[in-house]
């Protein structure tokens, strides 16, 4: 009799625990949203911030957002996957292997301020880019890259030795063995890691503060080397930086909710990436 | 081509004092033996004897294993394929490889068996297609799969998959085909399906085939060779090991005393 109470005990435990994070987030969104969906319109996701942000739209920032994003993506993609494939095909155990993750585990740790002064020391200064597009989306890229890496290798680990191997054995080098029968089971897991990561970076403020995100633009940025408002940023503004924030909070939560609305959406493809991936691999 | 007789035989593969080390684990020790051309050489043994190691080493495939260490000689057609200057693709191209658990790639049938050709490329499309049908009547799928070759491999069934890698590995045109105890996740009507096929297979090519199935060793093999603890205990005329075996624990094992 006792032994079952006990196991009653733990079981309301366990599900307690994890029914309070699906709480938690219930009372997020459903704050955000009940808050913030009153301002959603189509003139405010497609219109500028007017008379001291207290009128007008969010779209200069979600135009920012995105284009970082793609910068983003661009520099972290390729650099993540290639590393990952050094590291899980072709890198042998040894010291340098170890450093190497090692490093990335740090790198995951590091506070993303951190990544903002060296995005400004590296992109902004020594290279010269200024603060820009092109400066934000590398620092970014950089937040993202363990991720990137971490997720691509385990995607390259789910993909059965027997595919290399039955490769290798008809006569295939290496990297063809890899680039036709291993990548291509592995790339939507690779993603879904890529997008965890990306949904991250789409919502940090810190890395963007001082290598381009603006307080206000009165235009959209023409080039790569412009600066840009960013959704995160804009929303950290409109809390707490205005100089009327009760009169502007409306738009605040509504910034919250388009920024929650575009990770959710990254969320989802990512999940419906793995979705296909497992489909895949059944055949 | 090669200038050793067995039996009048010629001989296709043949090692040389052959050590093999994982790491500083001596797995092979001393193997000399020679393989005739067209003829199927089975090894027996029990688990760990170092069988599947010896066939690995055959086509090279211990390459893929870190800290392996070679030393002697093993020959195809009288040339060294541990030599430094021999590419192990080349060498994989010639001998191939099936392995003990069918492993078809998750593409369609076609895809599959035209993998190999596809490496090398030069392969007119109406070649591929002539060559994959080619391969897989040679490995006596064809007639269930003629239909379906679009459809993915893993809808075949287990013993149709284990003929789709062998079908996979025929296309290539290969010298020699090894076989690590292909038939030892089928069912027996499946297993006699493929022992037919090996059969067919040496008028053809050379045939290495691991095998822990005493039966089968018997039914298909022209010679046989036993394993123990990384040495040849023996190594002559399947017929003479199975029926007047030499030596005290070739005899043990092959009445299942021990293994």
């Amino acid at each position: 009799m006792k032994k079952k109470w006990a196991e009653k005990i733990g079981f309301a435990l366990f599900s307690g625990a994890a029914l309070l994070v699906l709480f938690f987030l219930g009372i997020i969104v459903g704050d955000i949203f009940s808050k913030g969906a009153g301002v959603i319109s189509w003139q405010f996701l497609t219109q500028a911030p007017r008379e001291g942000m207290t009128e007008g739209g969010i779209f200069p920032a979600i135009l920012g957002t995105f284009l970082v994003s793609v910068i983003t993506i661009l520099f972290a993609v390729p650099l993540g996957m290639f590393a990952a494939i050094y590291l899980n095909e072709y890198a042998l155990p040894g010291r340098t292997t170890r450093l190497i993750r090692l490093a990335i585990r740090n790198l995951s740790g590091v506070p993303s301020i951190v990544y903002g002064l060296f995005g400004v020391v590296l992109f902004v200064q020594m290279m010269q880019f200024g603060t820009s597009v092109l400066s934000a989306g590398l620092t970014l890229g950089l937040l993202t890259l363990p991720w990137t890496i971490t997720a691509s290798e385990e995607a390259l680990k789910t993909v059965p030795k027997s595919y290399r191997e039955g490769a290798l054995a008809l006569g295939a080098t290496k990297w063809y063995a890899i680039r036709t029968n291993v990548l291509p089971y592995a790339i939507p897991g690779m993603l879904t890691g890529v997008i965890l990561g990306l949904a991250r970076a789409a919502g940090e403020t810190a890395p963007i503060l001082f290598t381009g995100a603006a307080f206000f633009l009165p235009h959209l940025p023409r080039s790569l080397f412009d600066q840009f408002m960013a959704l995160p940023y804009h929303l950290y503004i409109l809390a707490t930086q205005h100089h009327d924030i009760a009169k502007v909070r409306p738009i605040a939560y509504g910034t919250a909710l388009v920024l929650l609305g575009l990770i959710l959406l990254l969320s989802a493809s990512a999940i419906y990436f793995r979705y296909r991936y497992r489909q895949r691999m059944k055949g | 081509m090669s200038g050793h007789l067995m039996d009048g035989k010629t001989v296709k593969m043949s090692t040389r004092k052959l050590n093999f080390f994982y790491g500083k684990t001596l797995a092979l020790k001393q193997i000399s033996m020679e393989i005739p051309e067209k003829c199927v050489t089975a090894l027996i043994g029990p688990s760990g004897c170092g069988k599947t190691t010896f066939l690995r080493c055959l086509n090279r495939m211990n390459d893929t294993i870190e800290g392996i260490r070679v030393e002697g000689e093993i020959l195809l057609d009288d040339r060294n394929i541990y030599h430094p200057e021999v590419d192990p693709v080349q060498v994989r191209r010639r001998v191939g490889m099936v392995f003990q658990k069918s492993n078809p790639f998750p593409k369609t049938i076609f895809e599959n068996v035209a993998y190999g050709l596809r490496i090398s490329g030069g392969y007119s499309k109406a070649e591929i297609a002539m060559r994959v049908e080619a391969s897989l009547k040679g490995a006596a799928l064809w007639d269930e799969v003629s239909g379906r070759l679009q459809e993915s491999a893993m809808s075949l069934s287990g013993g149709q998959q284990q003929r789709l890698c062998i079908a996979r590995a025929l296309a290539m045109s290969p010298e020699v085909l090894l076989m690590d105890e292909p038939t030892s996740a089928i069912d027996p009507v499946a297993t006699a399906r493929i022992e037919e096929l090996v059969l067919q297979l040496k008028d053809r090519l050379t045939v290495v085939i691991v095998t822990h199935n005493m039966q089968q060793a018997a039914r298909i093999s022209d010679y046989t060779a036993f394993f123990f603890q990384g040495r040849i205990v023996e190594f002559g005329p399947t017929q003479k090991i199975f029926t007047n075996p030499s030596h005290p624990k070739t005899e043990e094992y092959i009445t299942g005393r021990f293994g």
